[in-house]
C-alpha cells in the first residue's frame, strides 16, 4: 500500500511541478471557464435579472466544459512528450498512475472553482456562500466523480487520433448523473431559505457515484492501459 | 444455434403476425382508450433495449478481462441492438405522449433516463466507428460504464421529476391486458436475440476475412 500511495503522490507532485512552472493549464482552463459563465448569462440574463435557479446550473455547466478542456490538455502533454508511455513502463501498480492523475486534475479544477465561484455569485448575486460547507462538498463530490470517469476516457484516448472530438462524446452522457445532481444540489443551497435536507441528498448521491465509479476505473485502468 | 436460427425466425415472425389479432382482442384502457394500444408496442422494445444494453456490458466485460475476441464482437452487435431498439421507443413514446399528455416530448425522468442511456450507446457506436485503430478497448469501457450508469441515470432523473407511470403497473395490469402484453414482450425478445445471432454471426465473418486478407499479405 505505501508503494501505491508513494507512486500517486510522484505522479500527482510531478504534475503539480509541470502545471505550476508553465501555469499553461489552469490559467487557459480559468479563462475558458469565465467566458463560458459570460456566454450563459448573455443567453440567460433577462431585463437585468436572471432566469430563477440559473446560477447553479451556469456554474456546473462551466466547470464541466473547462473541466473537458483540462482533462485533454493535461494527456495531451503526455502524449506530446511520450511520456505516458515512460510512467506506463515504470515498474508501479497502474492503479497508482491512475490516481496521480486523477489528484492532479482534481487540485486543478479545485483551484478553478475557486475562482469561478465567487465570480458567479459575484455576477448574479447567488447567495453561494450561506451554507459554504454544504457548497465545498457538493463542489468537491462533483469535481472527483466527473474527474475520476474523465481521467479514465482521456487515458485511452491518448493514443486515438479523434480524441478531441471523442472525449466529450463519451464523458458527457456518463457524467449527466453528476450534473443533475450538481446543479439540483446547487440550486437546492440557493433557493430562499436554503434547503439542507435536499442538498445532502445529493451530495449522497454524488459520493455514491464518486464510489462506484473509482471502483470501477480502478479496476478498468490495467486492461484498458495494455497494449 | 445456428440449427435452431430457421425455425425461430418462423416463431418469431408467426408471433409477430399473430400479436395484433391479440393487441385488438385486449380490452379498451378506460381514460386513453385505443391511443393505449401503443404500450404492445413501447414497452416491449424498451424491454429488449435494456436486454440488449446488459449483453453489450457484459460482454465488454469478458473482453476486457479475458480478451476473447469473440465477446467483443458480440458486444458490437448488441450494441447496434441497443440503440435499435431504443429508437422504437423514443418514437412510440412521443407519440403516445403527444395523445396522452399534449405534448410530444417531457423532461420526465423515465423519458430522460431512456433519452441519455440511448445517447451512451450512440456514443458506444460513434467510438467503434470513428475511435480508429484500438478503439475496441474504448469502447468497451463505455459499454461497461454505460451499464453502471444506468441506476445512476435512474436515480438521479427519479428524484429530479416523474410523471410517467411506474414500472409497477405492470403487475397491475387490468384483465385481459397481461395476456398480450407478455405475448409482445416475448415476441420483442424472441427478435433481440434472433438479430444479435445474427449481427454476431456478420461480426465473425468479417473477422475471418480480415484474418484472411492477413495471410494473403
Amino acid at each position: 500500500m505505501t508503494t501505491f500511495r508513494r507512486v500517486a503522490l510522484l505522479v500527482l507532485r510531478k504534475d503539480v511541478a509541470i502545471e505550476v512552472k508553465s501555469l499553461e493549464i489552469i490559467s487557459t482552463t480559468l479563462f475558458f471557464a469565465v467566458s463560458c459563465v459570460l456566454v450563459f448569462a448573455f443567453a440567460l440574463v433577462r431585463e437585468g435579472s436572471i432566469v430563477a435557479d440559473a446560477a447553479a446550473g451556469i456554474l456546473w455547466i462551466a466547470i464541466a466544459f473547462s473541466g473537458t478542456l483540462a482533462l485533454g490538455r493535461t494527456f495531451e502533454r503526455e502524449r506530446y512528450a511520450e511520456t505516458l508511455r515512460a510512467l506506463l513502463l515504470a515498474p508501479a501498480p497502474r492503479a497508482a498512475i491512475y490516481v496521480g492523475k486523477l489528484l492532479g486534475i482534481v487540485l486543478l479544477l479545485t483551484g478553478a472553482e475557486l475562482l469561478l465561484v465567487p465570480l458567479v455569485a459575484l455576477l448574479f448575486s447567488a447567495p453561494f456562500f450561506a451554507r459554504p460547507l454544504l457548497l465545498a462538498g457538493l463542489l468537491l463530490a462533483g469535481t472527483i466523480g466527473f474527474a475520476a470517469v474523465g481521467t479514465l476516457f482521456a487515458a485511452m484516448l491518448v493514443r486515438s487520433r479523434t480524441r478531441d472530438i471523442m472525449l466529450p462524446i463519451l464523458l458527457y452522457p456518463i457524467t449527466v448523473p453528476v450534473i443533475i445532481a450538481g446543479v439540483r444540489g446547487t440550486a437546492a443551497l440557493l433557493a430562499d431559505g436554503p434547503d439542507d435536507a435536499a442538498a445532502v441528498m445529493w451530495l449522497g448521491v454524488l459520493s455514491m457515484f464518486d464510489v462506484v465509479f473509482i471502483t470501477l476505473s480502478l479496476w478498468t485502468f490495467e486492461p484498458l492501459m495494455t497494449e | 444455434m445456428r440449427k435452431l436460427f430457421a425455425p425461430l425466425t418462423i416463431v418469431a415472425a408467426a408471433m409477430f403476425a399473430y400479436a395484433p389479432i391479440m393487441i385488438a382482442g385486449a380490452p379498451y384502457e378506460s381514460t386513453m382508450g385505443l391511443v393505449q394500444k401503443i404500450f404492445y408496442f413501447h414497452v416491449p422494445s424498451w424491454f429488449a433495449m435494456f436486454t440488449a444494453v446488459f449483453v453489450c456490458g457484459i460482454e465488454s466485460g469478458i473482453y476486457l478481462f479475458k480478451g476473447k475476441a469473440s465477446a467483443d464482437r458480440i458486444a458490437a452487435a448488441a450494441g447496434e441492438i441497443a440503440v435499435l431498439f431504443g429508437c422504437m421507443g423514443l418514437v412510440t413514446g412521443p407519440l403516445w405522449g403527444r395523445k396522452s399528455w399534449g405534448v410530444w416530448w417531457q423532461w420526465d425522468a423515465r423519458l430522460t433516463m431512456a433519452l441519455l442511456v440511448q445517447l451512451t450507446f450512440v456514443a458506444y457506436l460513434l467510438v467503434r466507428k470513428f475511435g480508429g485503430p484500438g478503439s475496441e478497448k474504448l469502447a468497451a469501457a463505455m459499454a461497461i460504464f454505460g451499464m453502471f450508469n444506468v441506476p445512476f441515470v435512474y436515480m438521479s432523473v427519479n428524484i429530479w421529476r416523474t410523471i410517467h407511470p411506474p414500472t409497477t403497473v405492470i403487475p397491475r395490469l387490468p384483465s385481459g391486458m397481461p395476456g398480450p402484453f407478455w405475448f409482445s414482450v416475448a415476441a420483442f425478445l424472441l427478435l433481440c436475440v434472433l438479430l444479435l445471432v445474427l449481427r454476431t454471426e456478420l461480426e465473425h465473418r468479417r473477422a475471418a476475412l480480415d484474418a484472411l486478407y492477413l495471410e494473403e499479405e
